[in-house]
């Protein structure tokens, strides 16, 4: 007998959740589903309803760290979380207003890191499950147009390579995510250019899947980003500091 | 907000602004900001009722969910961005099927019902707005409108086949069809020529519920022949989703030496001998290869080259089938008749779409690539000959029907014209709605 699988999308009205959330709903699972917009939630709930599973909506503010330890209760029956949730960081912002980087620190930084300190002690007892983080590839290398952004990305992917190698151990699979520019909700008011660059969250949410059925470690979505991350980092900074990046 | 929309016919147009909401919630303010818009779907229309020149387009494609789905009555309600291929991936397996379904799985449920989309059923189930229960329609004055047959009947029927001009489609609600397998039983008989095609029509219309022709147009001399294609959903198989993803793409435009009047007679003559292999017994075909068989070579509107192609597609009365021949003669002389043709005979099941293309009659639909001045020589004169007959042509595929030939195709646009939102137009709607052009005859009088 296969037991029904139990799945927490958290972050789960980014526009890559949804499509990660609707493949795997195909499959008959419980969904529950965790963000701060109760409609939207509602709508990314029926939706998924329609396609066959069961699904359950937590409405929380998930800047808000103080809830955590409630939401974490609420879906201990999850034994696969998928952690989506971020938020673009406005650069120049975040230069001049202290307040601005910290917001952008707690969301993209504090907030999965809390989330995941509690996953990962529970599923370490538990010795199943998996875990799902979408980080950034703006996290492999600090540039001046968006190392605020990339601060939080970057601790967080080195967050989820120490995680991966301690739940090694018990058998729980950390994916680590790297997406690179990506045509969701989030990234609506910018220029898709070049166009080559630019993804569809459809095309994201099958390599995210993939990877975590695969038990992959890190991925790069689409896979060409690896490449181009892999020159990035190699340029020497002398040389990096005149390209304006 | 970004330019890369286009129009299916691929012929170049000026980059078309536009708009990708994610939510339904947030449509309310953007479309009141718009000073002129358009709701658009997934651009598989191939002229300029998806385009508004100098104004941004909203497309739905994101908002594409599904708001509820009732696997015991079959009926399911949709965000207008849920493309018929993946609303089949659900109901599919459930037992259900589209009541009707264009020849692309690509289009999505508001574009299909703002063209009041038609199928290989028209003859027994009618077009798609004979199975809508419901649309939600926002106007730019932020009115919500849930209308049925009951309730805002005028405006539920204005927006049945309305071009997107009364407003946008925020959910559809469909009665679906059941289905046993998502199989077909499939059966192809060849005909020499027009006269034999009509007489075999009539004979499949009460057994099968989808017939299809496809006609050779191209080949002087064995114009008219063709092969009937006539089905219905099968007892054997099992309900398997198709695929809409292509299994092959056309990687750029084609070089325009491709297609020439003697590669298409080419491959209309292997076309039809391919078909005539098949007429031994009844085939079982998926749906997928069935309803959808352009879908599997992506972006094929490219063989067409740069300058792209029109398509025409009209239809004529059932008695006036001596124009049919006429017409077909027209286009194989033009030497610009295109591969595959498709003809199909339509039933009298009345829509409740007040704009609606679809009438008793035969329809025929064809590709021209781009010639300039000569396409629409052809085009034009097709026009005349359609108008005469008192047939009619059909907007989605169009993007050069004159002012006055719509206005005789669709005597209701005035009546319809009521209906419009004061922010929607589109680059075909000021092109046909001109009322300054119309000289040379007398309007008929408005029969609604
Ligand atoms: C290969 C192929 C085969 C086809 N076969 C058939 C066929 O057999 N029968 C048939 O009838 N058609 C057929 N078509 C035409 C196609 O089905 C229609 O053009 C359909 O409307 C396209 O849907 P779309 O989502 O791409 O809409 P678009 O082309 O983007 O828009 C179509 C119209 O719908 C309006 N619209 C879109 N969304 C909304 C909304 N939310 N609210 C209000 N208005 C809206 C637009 O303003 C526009 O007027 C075919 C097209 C192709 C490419």
């Amino acid at each position: 007998m296969t037991m029904k699988q139990s799945i927490a999308i958290i972050g789960a009205t980014s526009t890559v959740a949804i499509s990660v959330a609707r493949k795997l709903a195909a499959e008959d699972v419980d969904i529950y589903l965790v963000g701060r917009n109760e409609d939207k939630l509602a709508t990314v709930a029926a939706d998924l309803a329609a396609r066959g599973s069961s699904t359950h909506t937590i409405v929380t503010d998930l800047a808000n760290l103080d809830e955590h330890a409630k939401v974490l209760q609420q879906i201990e029956s999850a034994t696969h979380c998928f952690i989506f949730h971020s938020a673009l960081t406005d650069q120049a912002a975040a230069e001049s207003d202290w307040s601005m980087a910290e917001a952008s620190l707690t969301i993209n930084l504090l907030s999965p890191l809390s989330l995941l300190h509690g996953l990962a002690n529970r599923l370490e007892q538990q010795k199943t499950g998996s875990l799902v983080v979408v980080s950034s590839v703006a996290g492999d290398r600090g540039r001046a147009s968006n190392y605020w952004y990339g601060t939080a990305k970057g601790a967080l992917s080195i967050h989820c390579q120490g995680l991966r190698n301690r739940l090694a151990k018990s058998g729980v699979p950390v994916l680590t995510v790297k997406p690179g520019f990506i045509d969701t909700a989030m990234t609506a008011h910018l220029e898709k250019k070049p166009a080559v660059l630019w993804a569809s969250a459809e095309e994201v949410a099958d390599l995210i899947v993939k990877g975590w059925k695969q038990q992959k470690n890190v991925i790069y979505t689409p896979g060409f980003w690896r490449f181009i991350m892999w020159i990035i980092t190699r340029i020497p900074e002398t040389i990096f500091k005149r390209l304006s990046l | 907000m970004s330019s890369n929309f286009r129009s299916w016919g691929t012929i170049p147009h000026p980059p078309q602004e536009t708009l990708r909401p994610f939510w339904v919630s947030e449509l309310a303010d953007l479309f009141a900001n718009q000073a002129q818009s358009l709701a658009v779907g997934n651009g598989r229309s191939y002229g300029d009722s998806c385009l508004l020149q100098d104004h941004p387009v909203i497309q739905t494609t994101q908002l594409n969910r599904i708001i509820r789905f009732d696997r015991q009555t079959g009926v399911i309600q949709v965000e207008p961005g849920v493309k018929l291929c993946d609303l089949l991936t659900v109901v599919v397996p459930a037992g259900w099927f589209l009541p009707v379904t264009p020849g692309t799985s690509l289009a999505t449920v508001g574009g299909a019902v703002a063209n009041d989309v038609h199928g290989k059923n028209h003859h027994t189930d009618g077009s798609l707005g004979c199975h809508v229960l419901s649309l939600d329609l926002l106007t730019s004055d932020r009115a919500l409108r849930t209308c049925t047959q009951t309730v805002h009947t005028d405006l539920f029927n204005a927006t049945i086949g309305g071009l997107g001009l009364t407003g946008i489609i925020t959910a559809v609600e469909l009665q679906l069809i059941p289905i046993n397998t998502s199989w077909l039983d499939v059966r192809y008989q060849t005909f020499p020529n027009l006269e034999e095609f009509a007489r075999l029509s009539t004979e499949a219309r009460d057994d099968y519920r989808y017939t299809v022709a496809w006609m050779d147009c191209a080949t002087p001399g064995s114009a008219g022949r063709g092969v009937l294609i006539s089905a219905n959903h099968s007892e054997q198989g099992d309900l398997t989703v198709g695929t809409a993803a292509a299994k092959f793409s056309v990687p750029m435009n084609c070089p325009k030496y491709t297609l020439n009047k003697y590669s298409i007679r080419a491959f209309n003559a292997l076309y039809y001998q391919l078909q005539k292999r098949k007429e031994d017994g009844v085939r079982h075909e998926h749906y997928q290869p069935y309803f959808y068989p352009l879908d599997a070579i992506g972006h094929w509107n490219r063989v067409y080259g740069k300058k792209g192609f029109h398509q025409y597609q009209f239809l004529v009365p059932l008695d006036a089938m001596p124009v049919m021949s006429d017409i077909l003669n027209t286009i194989t002389n033009s030497g610009m008749g295109s591969f595959l043709a498709v003809l199909k005979e339509f039933g009298d099941i009345a829509s409740p779409g007040l704009l609606s293309f679809p009438r008793p009659g035969y329809c025929l639909a064809l590709d021209f690539s781009e010639r300039g001045e000569k396409t629409a020589a052809l085009i034009s004169e097709l026009d005349a000959r359609v108008r005469e007959a008192g047939g009619a042509a059909y907007p989605a595929k169009d993007k050069l029907m004159s002012a006055d030939s719509f206005q005789q195709y669709y005597p209701q646009w005035t009546a319809f014209r009521q209906h419009i939102d004061p922010v929607c137009s589109s680059d075909f709607w000021q092109r046909v709605s001109n009322t300054s052009v119309s000289t040379h005859q007398t309007q008929q009088p408005d029969k609604l």
